[in-house]
């Protein structure tokens, strides 16, 4: 900790760069001791040599990149810098890039060269950031493994015999290798959550409509929201401030007054110094104490409650009654809008068409067939399922109950508390292969990160310490609607006063 | 609830989806594991309460019905698997 302080005077040595924060590595900008194309170069080579082990990226344009980091640079020497010109982030392979292949992660889109930039891309575009790169994840965002991606699987530097989660594993392990500074990933069950606790890094999805999905593929309409994924809490709040914002070309995005995330990051504590989180209530559920739960798991999240006690807040007992429907919620409801939303991909107008088909309505089911894998189709089949006639009511609308019921568990929560915290993931990274064979047994790694989805409620993970084989633990911290000013707040004093959030793995130097 | 695989194949048809025997009956199995899980919905009584779509109480927004999007057909039809002459060629459908 006591580096970040002389890395803001002297320029950074390699060692320093790879740890160093959005805010020092833009201070190093503005003040010219890096330029954009060097800090972009430096990461490009580091892409280079260490996603051939890891496999996080899809697509790396270095011409691109480096045209961008150029008018990044003019912009700085202009004295037009914003907070996150010049600084290279790797996008999820799901966000439209205008000129860029846009896969998400499928053969289906394989030979996609997207004509747009998905709303999120523009604001980053317009903020000065530089695209480093399209990374990796489970096919159309269906998966908590990064396994069933068509590139092939995406490996936890933590340990390259095992997965680092999904769906945004190919983000989170560019930022864990410290390949990318920062990255943006997808959160629709869990997905950026997830591979953050599992990978040792941030990651936080927001309240549902903050963050515009125009150009996001889409996987369940309902549900996807996204978001950043950095080594910090404070880097969260830098990204969200570009990301967030009312898109009138979303009909589900918000319109509300513009926020600063970080604005009280810093907020001078009230009373005694040593307790800046006095007042602050923390709910923890028992249902995610419970069964199933790993005890490695368990014991760094205690450690994790017992630490933001010490720094003044209050655990309260809470409970969420209705949290085991979640799972079963969610794989009603999100199959059901992927199957609405995946009907698109049909061989007509762009992405994957069979080569060999009879008629149109062949064409149509080949195409499909050929272009999804095993884990999409099975998912489109739930939905079509669940959605057709006769089973409507009893499955799709008493999903949609449920959901409400859910919902409501949160509320009532809320009058209680104003975070609720628990583990991220029941266990830690899972070996490669482990979870393939059985979809169900990896549907339950959702289980503590689909409520937060189905009611709509912002959520962020953050490391708390490691678990069996000397894995990364995450603690998720769930805020009330639109409060995740005061969720990163909780999360950057509990960083202040720990450092798992600054351990990177072996062998990424 | 379990699905037959006469089931699974009426599915697949209206998912527009090829699947052959062999790979219905291996499907049919994950799915039927899927729908146990599921099933624990069916025992919460949920009679009175309103489905859920949106965490915000909003409705679709509507705009102004005025052409605001400009002519790239070029430009997306470059990715396209069969064009001419600005059509997507597709197999006959009408003999």
């Amino acid at each position: 900790m006591r580096s970040r302080f002389f890395a803001s005077l002297l320029p950074l040595s390699p060692p320093a760069m790879i740890n160093a924060s959005l805010k020092q590595l833009s201070t190093q900008l503005a003040q010219k001791k890096i330029s954009s194309v060097e800090l972009t170069q430096f990461h490009l080579d580091r892409i280079a040599r260490l996603n051939p082990g890891l496999n996080a990226f899809v697509t790396v344009d270095a011409a691109r990149s480096l045209a961008q980091a150029r008018a990044a640079d003019a912009r700085i020497a202009a004295g037009k810098a914003q907070p996150l010109s010049g600084i290279p982030v790797a996008h999820k392979d799901i966000f439209c890039a205008k000129g860029w292949l846009t896969t998400c992660g499928s053969k289906m889109l394989a030979n996609f060269v997207s004509p747009y930039d998905a709303h999120v891309v523009e604001r980053l575009n317009a903020a000065g950031a530089v695209i480093l790169g399209k990374t990796n994840m489970d096919e159309f965002a269906m998966g908590s493994s990064s396994e069933t991606c068509f590139w092939g699987p995406v490996r936890n530097p933590w340990d390259r015999t095992r997965v680092p989660g999904g769906s945004s594993g190919g983000s989170a392990t560019a930022v864990a290798a410290r390949m990318a500074p920062a990255a943006i990933g997808t959160d629709t069950g869990g997905s950026i959550r997830q591979p953050a606790a599992l990978s040792g890094i941030c990651g936080l999805k927001p309240t549902y409509g903050v963050v515009s999905r125009y150009g996001m593929i889409a996987f369940a309409s309902s549900l996807d929201q996204g978001g950043p994924m950095a080594k910090s809490a404070e880097d969260l709040a830098l990204m969200l401030n570009v990301m967030a914002g009312f898109d009138a070309r979303d009909s589900t995005s918000l319109e509300r007054p513009a926020e600063d995330y970080a604005r009280v990051l810093e907020a001078p504590p009230t009373g005694d110094r040593a307790k800046p989180l006095r007042g602050l209530r923390i709910g923890a559920p028992k249902e995610y104490f419970g069964a199933g739960l790993g005890s490695d798991v368990g014991a760094a999240v205690e450690a994790a409650l017992a630490q933001f006690e010490k720094l003044g807040a209050q655990r309260v007992a809470v409970s969420l009654p209705n949290a085991a429907l979640s799972v079963p919620a969610y794989y009603v409801i999100a199959p059901a809008e992927a199957s609405s939303n995946l009907s698109r991909f049909d061989g007509v107008r762009y992405g994957y068409r069979a080569p060999d088909y009879t008629d149109l309505a062949d064409m149509y089911r080949k195409s499909r067939a050929q272009g999804f894998g095993a884990e999409v189709k099975r998912r489109i089949l739930i939905g079509t399922y669940v959605l057709s006639h006769g089973y409507y009511d009893a499955y799709y609308l008493k999903a949609q109950k449920i959901r409400r019921l859910i919902a409501q568990d949160f509320v009532q929560a809320y009058k209680q508390c104003d975070l609720i915290m628990g583990p991220t993931s029941p266990n830690v990274a899972f070996a490669l292969g482990a979870k393939a064979s059985d979809p169900v047994e990896m549907y339950l790694n959702d289980i503590y990160t689909v409520a937060a989805n189905l009611a709509g409620l912002p959520a962020m993970s953050i490391p708390c310490g490691f678990g069996e084989g000397g894995m990364p633990v995450g603690l998720q911290l769930a805020g009330n609607y639109f409060t995740e000013a005061r969720m990163l707040q909780a999360a950057h004093r509990y960083q202040l006063a720990t450092d798992w959030h600054l351990r990177q793995p072996a062998g990424v130097e | 609830m379990s699905l037959s695989l006469p089931e699974v194949k009426r599915v697949a048809l209206l998912a527009r989806i090829e699947i052959t025997d062999g790979e219905a009956e291996v499907v049919q199995g994950q799915l039927n594991d899927i729908f146990k899980l599921i099933e624990q919905m069916q025992s919460v009584d949920t009679e009175g309460i309103t489905p859920m779509a949106h965490a915000q109480d909003v409705v679709q927004r509507l705009r102004e019905d005025r052409v605001t999007e400009t002519d790239q057909h070029a430009l997306y039809q470059s990715i396209a698997p069969q064009v001419e002459n600005g059509l997507y060629l597709v197999p006959k459908v009408i003999e």
